[in-house]
């Protein structure tokens, strides 16, 4: 910098964020404030929004350190509902252990687990109702998992073999299945929210009942698309519900590269006169409680909600990356707000419906169906041995009738 | 029969349509209340609700997004984006999103929508007024793509857009709007109530996507032509004594290969023409094919005349705008060669 400078604050320079502790530093959640559970206040559905802001920057939470519910949002399950949560959340951390061995073994070419983040998307799915559609990023399986949706076909799509319902034209996991309310995933990053607020916007249009539910991570939600959807969901007050999974982690980014200057990523909602509301994404009381609010304000016309589930993603990104280049190892032991299968089995377990015999009980038998169905599924191929869709599939589908250049080249092709 | 604007026959398309299907919507910056800036849309909120023809946040990408979350629910979502040049900020949507939906999810869900854009020059609208894409989406698997050159073609294309099962990008070229246009600015303009082609039938007609039509018969060279520079090519044809046969294509893709091998096959020589830069255009996709399908007929190589390689400038249009005098020489060039 010259010294002549006409500047007389001197010269500008760079702010780019860091994360607080990088590998081989003690990992630190101080600047994570976590309130006590049970002490955030539960407005009614049709609040004003700007009366609730406050929502946007606490975190809502209802199991407590003893595993007990406690507080305004608790109240909202059943025991039987509650096991079959702690089921579905159990089922999908063993089918995502078994799918990244298989990968690891060469059956597929790629895989992304949810390991930590099981409650987000098992309990969002059970505050939902038939018709309702998911428009999800590749980290919301329990979608389909807790709507029973066959896991031999989402094994066989992951194995694109010859029974994959998407004919091994998708990338492993991004599963499509309109009768589930889960639409087809892209793989481009937030192109899907703003999908989520014109399909909600339809079906205002139609004077329908249905409503949607938009999807997106931390890291994209830099992306336009997240904004059009803010934008167009609070213009049209859309009957959508569009939440933000905030697990600290865009691959090797950290949160605050997206977030930048602001609070939360909840906050991002004030400004669009949104309701916004933070929770505790590793309880999946909190999560059901919260999404049945959110849904239910849509589903009266009352609009759209932004939802930030604070969570950790535990595991890599996907097979493709290590966590250990870029975060310490033991980041995520020292996450405070624990792991979502631990806390809600503390929390059975407290409420005398459940016991550590009935866990590892649950967890040979849930080990047992992920693995049937994996043989099942593997008996119709993997990526790179045994059936497989045929090369004349590829041709297929990519307009409702095939024009004559495809036709020629399929010809070419000799398929 | 009554003579229309090219502007009234796509608004009398999106009535016709919106009367017929309760599940068309038209959406786009500024269609609701105003009517586009083109008028386009005038009238149709007053006549089917706000529901149904609305004002879009300034928002591309949100336009073409929000429409593909609307197709899958199962409308049947016109959008318009206010000039093709302001596209780019939805190319995401329509590139990965609109046009894979129907492979990625082996037909789960599907993308019925149309984009609407005016594309082209000659209006001194600088270089973000008059740019002609087309190639951006030919490049595209599962897009269809059409360029009306008057109101016949033009209504009868996008009612058969609207009733595709596919994504369309329907580009009007927002100097045919009002009359046909030889490329001779300094003359009057004629008006499409002057024109034949301004006829445009009442009511539900289609022009079917991936048909060609012959404008012009001939003996000497093919023209392959689409959009404004159909009427240019007539005026070239004309000027210079030339018995061409000037194709229109229409749609570019699916492209009618069959008439236009069928006509280079005849007269062995074929000058291609549009106003988008030359370098990837449409024009490259279209000489290969020539050459592939008609190689043993050709007498003369295959010429292309297009906009210049820069920007679409503002003080020079007319100097980078493919006039008749440009496409004329190079028709001769073609039949001396």
């Amino acid at each position: 910098m010259s010294d002549d400078s006409p500047n007389e604050f001197g010269p500008l320079s760079l702010h780019v964020p860091e994360p607080a502790v990088r590998p081989g530093g003690e990992p630190d959640f101080s600047n994570v404030n976590i309130p006590e559970a049970g002490s955030v206040r539960r407005p009614p559905v049709d609040a004003n929004p700007e009366e609730i802001r406050d929502l946007a920057f606490s975190i809502i939470r209802v199991l407590n350190r003893d595993g007990e519910a406690v507080g305004p949002w608790a109240g909202e399950l059943t025991d039987e509902q509650l096991v079959e949560g702690l089921r579905h959340m159990m089922t999908l951390r063993t089918f995502d252990a078994r799918m990244q061995i298989a990968q690891r073994q060469g059956k597929t070419s790629f895989y992304m687990q949810h390991l930590g983040e099981e409650a987000v998307s098992c309990a969002f799915r059970k505050a939902l109702s038939p018709g309702d559609m998911n428009f999800p990023t590749y980290r919301q399986a329990g979608l389909l998992i807790a709507d029973d949706y066959p896991m031999v076909e989402m094994m066989c799509q992951i194995y694109s073999n010859e029974k994959d319902p998407l004919k091994g034209r998708q990338l492993p996991i991004m599963y499509s299945s309109k009768e589930h309310g889960f639409f087809s995933i892209s793989g481009n990053l937030a192109t899907q929210y703003i999908q989520a607020v014109g399909w909600a916007m339809a079906s205002a249009i139609k004077n329908d009942t249905k409503i949607a539910a938009g999807w997106i991570g931390d890291g994209s939600t830099a992306e336009s698309d997240f904004h059009a959807a803010l934008v167009f969901a609070s213009t049209y007050k859309a009957p959508v519900v569009l939440n933000i999974v905030n697990n600290q982690w865009a691959i090797s980014t950290f949160q605050g590269i997206a977030r930048g200057g602001a609070g939360t990523f909840a906050a991002r909602g004030l400004g669009f006169g949104m309701p916004a509301l933070r929770v505790d994404g590793n309880d999946y009381l909190a999560v059901f409680a919260v999404a049945k609010w959110a849904i239910e304000r849509a589903r009266r016309n009352l609009g759209p909600t932004v939802i930030e589930y604070v969570t950790y993603r535990a595991g890599a990104h996907s097979t493709s990356d290590d966590p250990s280049a870029y975060r310490p190892k033991t980041e995520s032991d020292a996450w405070p707000l624990g792991d979502p299968v631990m806390r809600l089995k503390n929390h059975l377990i407290g409420r005398g419906v459940w016991s550590e015999e009935r866990h590892t009980q649950a967890e040979a038998e849930i080990l047992d169906t992920v693995i049937t169905a994996q043989k099942e599924a593997e008996s119709f191929g993997t990526l790179h041995a045994g059936g497989k869709p045929s090369a004349r599939d590829m041709f297929e589908g990519v307009y409702e009738e095939m024009p004559p250049h495809l036709r020629r080249q399929r010809q070419q092709a000799g398929v | 029969m009554p003579r229309k604007t090219m502007i009234e026959a796509i608004r009398d398309a999106m009535d016709t349509m919106m009367e017929r299907d309760d599940n068309v919507v038209v959406f786009g910056e500024d269609v609701g209340f105003f009517g586009g800036v083109f008028r386009c849309t005038h009238g149709l909120q007053a006549k089917y609700g706000k529901t149904r023809c609305f004002d879009a946040p300034i928002s591309e990408g949100g336009i073409v997004g929000a429409a593909i979350g609307m197709a899958a629910y199962g409308l049947k979502p016109c959008v318009e984006i206010q000039f093709a040049d302001y596209v780019y900020p939805a190319y995401d949507q329509i590139v990965s999103e609109a046009a894979r939906l129907r492979y990625r999810s082996n037909g789960g869900f599907t993308c019925p929508i149309v984009i609407r854009m005016p594309a082209g020059g000659g209006i001194f609208g600088g270089q973000t007024h008059s740019q002609s894409p087309e190639a951006l989406f030919t490049h595209v698997s599962g897009l269809k793509v059409v360029v009306p050159s008057n109101p016949h073609d033009a209504k009868g294309l996008l009612i058969a857009a609207l009733e595709d099962p596919d994504p369309v990008i329907f580009l009007e070229p927002k100097r045919l709007y009002n009359g046909p246009f030889d490329g001779h600015h300094d003359r009057p303009v004629t008006p499409w109530s002057k024109h034949e082609l301004g006829e445009v039938p009442d009511g539900h007609y289609t022009v079917p996507l991936g048909k060609a039509i012959k404008r012009r018969e001939g003996k000497q060279l093919t023209v392959l032509a689409y959009g404004t520079m159909v009427y240019v090519a007539e005026a070239a044809a004309e000027e210079n004594g030339i018995d061409a046969e000037i194709i229109d294509l229409r749609t570019l893709l699916p492209l009618d290969l069959e008439t236009i091998v069928e006509s280079v096959t005849k007269t062995g020589r074929c000058v291609i023409v549009h106003e988008a830069t030359l370098t990837s255009g449409f024009g490259a996709e279209l000489a290969a094919l020539v050459q592939q399908h008609c190689f043993y007929n050709l007498e003369a190589p295959v010429a292309r005349v297009t906009g210049w390689d820069t920007p679409y400038p503002h003080a020079q249009e007319w100097d980078y705008f493919p006039g008749p005098a440009r496409v004329g020489r190079a028709f001769l060039e073609t039949l001396e060669g």
